[in-house]
């Protein structure tokens, strides 16, 4: 009975990675089109029947990317919102949430309660009060006024994540630090900082991904065209009547690379951050 | 299951030696608060703030232009807001983007990760690729279903479905009526987050003991017996933490139907985001969108309010 159970099992294995790369293929099957898409000449976007490998690849979109509408100033900007708002949630999301780990104070719960509240409002519905404090406060048109919305968002995420990771870090180093006159920024920068290394750089990364991706506070922010991020970019490459895809899918493809790369850098501490609050019997 | 049962090793190991009194950090009173003041500051500055500031412009005829007053109109853009068949239209479009995308998530990635669990070659392979999606930009993706739905026959779905698969006769014009848009938006909102659960739900199979399906599997259970009787009831929390977050990102559609549709045609497809936005920044009703936003608002915290109710507690820590 074993036997036969177990040649069972194996047919019944080799079907199931079947049905799972064909999977592959359907979830793969439009990242794959849009790269063969930045690669075909204007001509060629429209052909009939659709080539999957160009006939005749070419970097024409990338270079009309590059010399075009201030996609390099629009790269550079996005790097400067996306690198600052990882700092600063990384920086600013660490200190709260060491501070609610280890330090006890009046009025700990009662905050810790409004952001625990605060979690269940999703951001977006705040873009009509946001886009009119910025005005208000002469923000508008102005990279790090951006940056600053950017980050605060994110905030009281990651501090629960990074709570939660500090809290379960063993207190024996802490304490031998404090026997050798550390003080608690010393304790904080030097010790659990490092320890933390994993969870921090999920919410670097989390953090950075979605400044880097942000479209409709960009949008309406910044008017300045020089000052304009890659989402805004692509999107006024797609024109409004007849769009030249191939060059929408060149910009796409230099806005998405990075962020590809970030995720395989990092995957294993992605899925690690992911997972770690989610999973419990 | 496991982390819990590590968590009550280590607790018991601790609580047996005495409690450390040497090393015990001094510190002033303010230091707390210096650690939480910048990052509070700004988050008290830019969402708190705001949420209060969204209610007082809800309230007003708002001007956005200099010059013009705004008038203090008390409930009106909420009467408005009941009486507006288009609002009433986009909130049903938001509830059924939800229950389509959130069955298909759930569905197909349970299933994946089931799958990717059972058999043992290339699991992060598989995991990468399914992943992929969940970290592409959505502006990109939605501009990529857009042109994937192109409406002549060069497209690449009418393509596949009229001249492969032979399902189709003709090609369609899938953004010239809503039904069709719908269908590219769901796919888009099903194709880029089935990852995302994948990976969760993955994580929690990984955690159940094989001996459990072991002594199943000598019980004389099937596989579909072991599935149901014993996998099931086992992730049964993270399945919960799954479709909370799913509904609650679900009812925050935005960027694809804004990017793919724009609403269209005559604001068929139009979501409670989408709508707020053309309110408010098209329109430039910002009292009237303050108030959309307002109702979406509450709708959403009373269904995650309910659902972490339903979810249960544990202290006082998170569920995510």
């Amino acid at each position: 009975m074993l036997a036969t159970s177990r040649s069972q099992q194996r047919t019944f294995n080799l079907v199931i990675l079947g049905i799972l790369l064909i999977g592959i293929v359907i979830v793969a099957t439009p990242m794959l089109y849009m790269v063969s898409t930045a690669f075909k000449g204007s001509a060629y976007v429209q052909e009939f029947p659709p080539q999957f490998i160009p006939n005749n690849p070419t970097l024409e979109n990338f270079q009309v990317a590059f010399n075009s509408r201030n996609f390099g100033r629009a790269f550079l900007n996005s790097a400067f919102v996306a690198l600052s708002t990882a700092l600063l949630v990384t920086v600013l999301a660490s200190m709260m949430a060491y501070s609610f780990a280890r330090f006890d104070f009046a009025g700990k719960n009662a905050i810790f309660y409004v952001l625990l509240a605060m979690l269940m409002v999703p951001g977006v519905v705040l873009i009509i009060p946001q886009f009119i404090l910025a005005k208000n406060l002469g923000l508008l048109n102005s990279l790090p006024g951006l940056v600053l919305v950017y980050s605060a968002g994110p905030l009281a995420f990651n501090t629960f994540l990074l709570r939660g990771f500090f809290e379960n870090l063993p207190r024996e180093l802490e304490e031998s630090a404090v026997i050798d006159g550390a003080s608690p920024l010393t304790i904080f920068v030097r010790v659990m900082m490092p320890l933390a290394l994993p969870a921090i750089s999920t919410v670097a990364v989390f953090s950075f991904l979605g400044a880097w991706d942000e479209y409709v506070l960009a949008l309406n922010f910044l008017t300045d065209e020089s000052l304009r991020t890659l989402p805004i970019a692509i999107a006024n490459f797609r024109g409004q009547h007849a769009t030249n895809w191939g060059l929408v899918f060149a910009g796409s493809l230099t806005a998405v690379l990075p962020t590809v790369l970030l995720f395989i850098f990092f995957q294993r501490y992605f899925i690690q951050g992911l997972t770690s609050g989610a999973v419990r019997g | 299951m496991h982390t819990d049962l590590a968590r009550h090793s280590t607790r018991a190991a601790t609580s047996a030696r005495p409690a450390p009194r040497r090393g015990r950090l001094y510190y002033r009173w303010y230091v707390p608060y210096l650690f939480l003041l910048p990052g509070l500051a700004l988050y008290l500055l830019w969402t708190v703030y705001p949420l209060g500031y969204q209610l007082f412009i809800s309230f007003f005829d708002w001007r956005i232009i200099p010059g013009q007053t705004s008038e203090f109109i008390g409930l009106a853009n909420y009467q408005r807001a009941f009486g507006d068949n288009t609002f009433w239209l986009a909130m049903r479009n938001t509830f059924g983007y939800v229950i389509v995308t959130v069955i298909g998530q759930m569905l197909i990635g349970l299933a994946l990760a089931w799958m990717v669990n059972r058999v043992f070659v290339g699991r992060r392979f598989f995991r990468a690729v399914y992943y992929l999606p969940v970290v592409t930009s959505w502006v990109v993706v939605s501009f990529l279903f857009q042109y994937l739905f192109s409406p002549d026959a060069s497209g690449l779905i009418n393509f596949v479905l009229v001249d492969i698969l032979h399902v189709l006769p003709e090609p369609v014009s899938w953004m010239a009526n809503a039904s069709s848009a719908w269908i590219a938006i769901y796919s888009l909102g099903i194709w880029k987050g089935i990852g995302w659960a994948m990976v969760i739900f993955l994580a929690a199979l990984q955690g159940i003991p094989p001996e459990l399906y072991e002594a199943a599997a000598i019980d004389g259970a099937g596989e579909w017996q072991r599935f149901v009787g014993l996998t099931l009831p086992l992730i049964r929390r993270t399945a919960l933490f799954v479709l909370i977050a799913l509904i609650i990102g679900g009812f925050q559609v935005f960027i694809s139907v804004l990017l793919i549709t724009g609403g269209g045609p005559l604001h068929r497809t139009e979501v409670a985001l989408t709508y707020m936005y053309d309110q408010a920044f098209g329109s430039l009703r910002f009292g009237y969108g303050a108030a959309l936003s307002y109702i979406l608002t509450i709708v959403i915290v009373v269904i995650s309010f309910v659902q972490m109710r339903f979810f249960g507690r544990r202290n006082d820590s998170v569920e995510y």
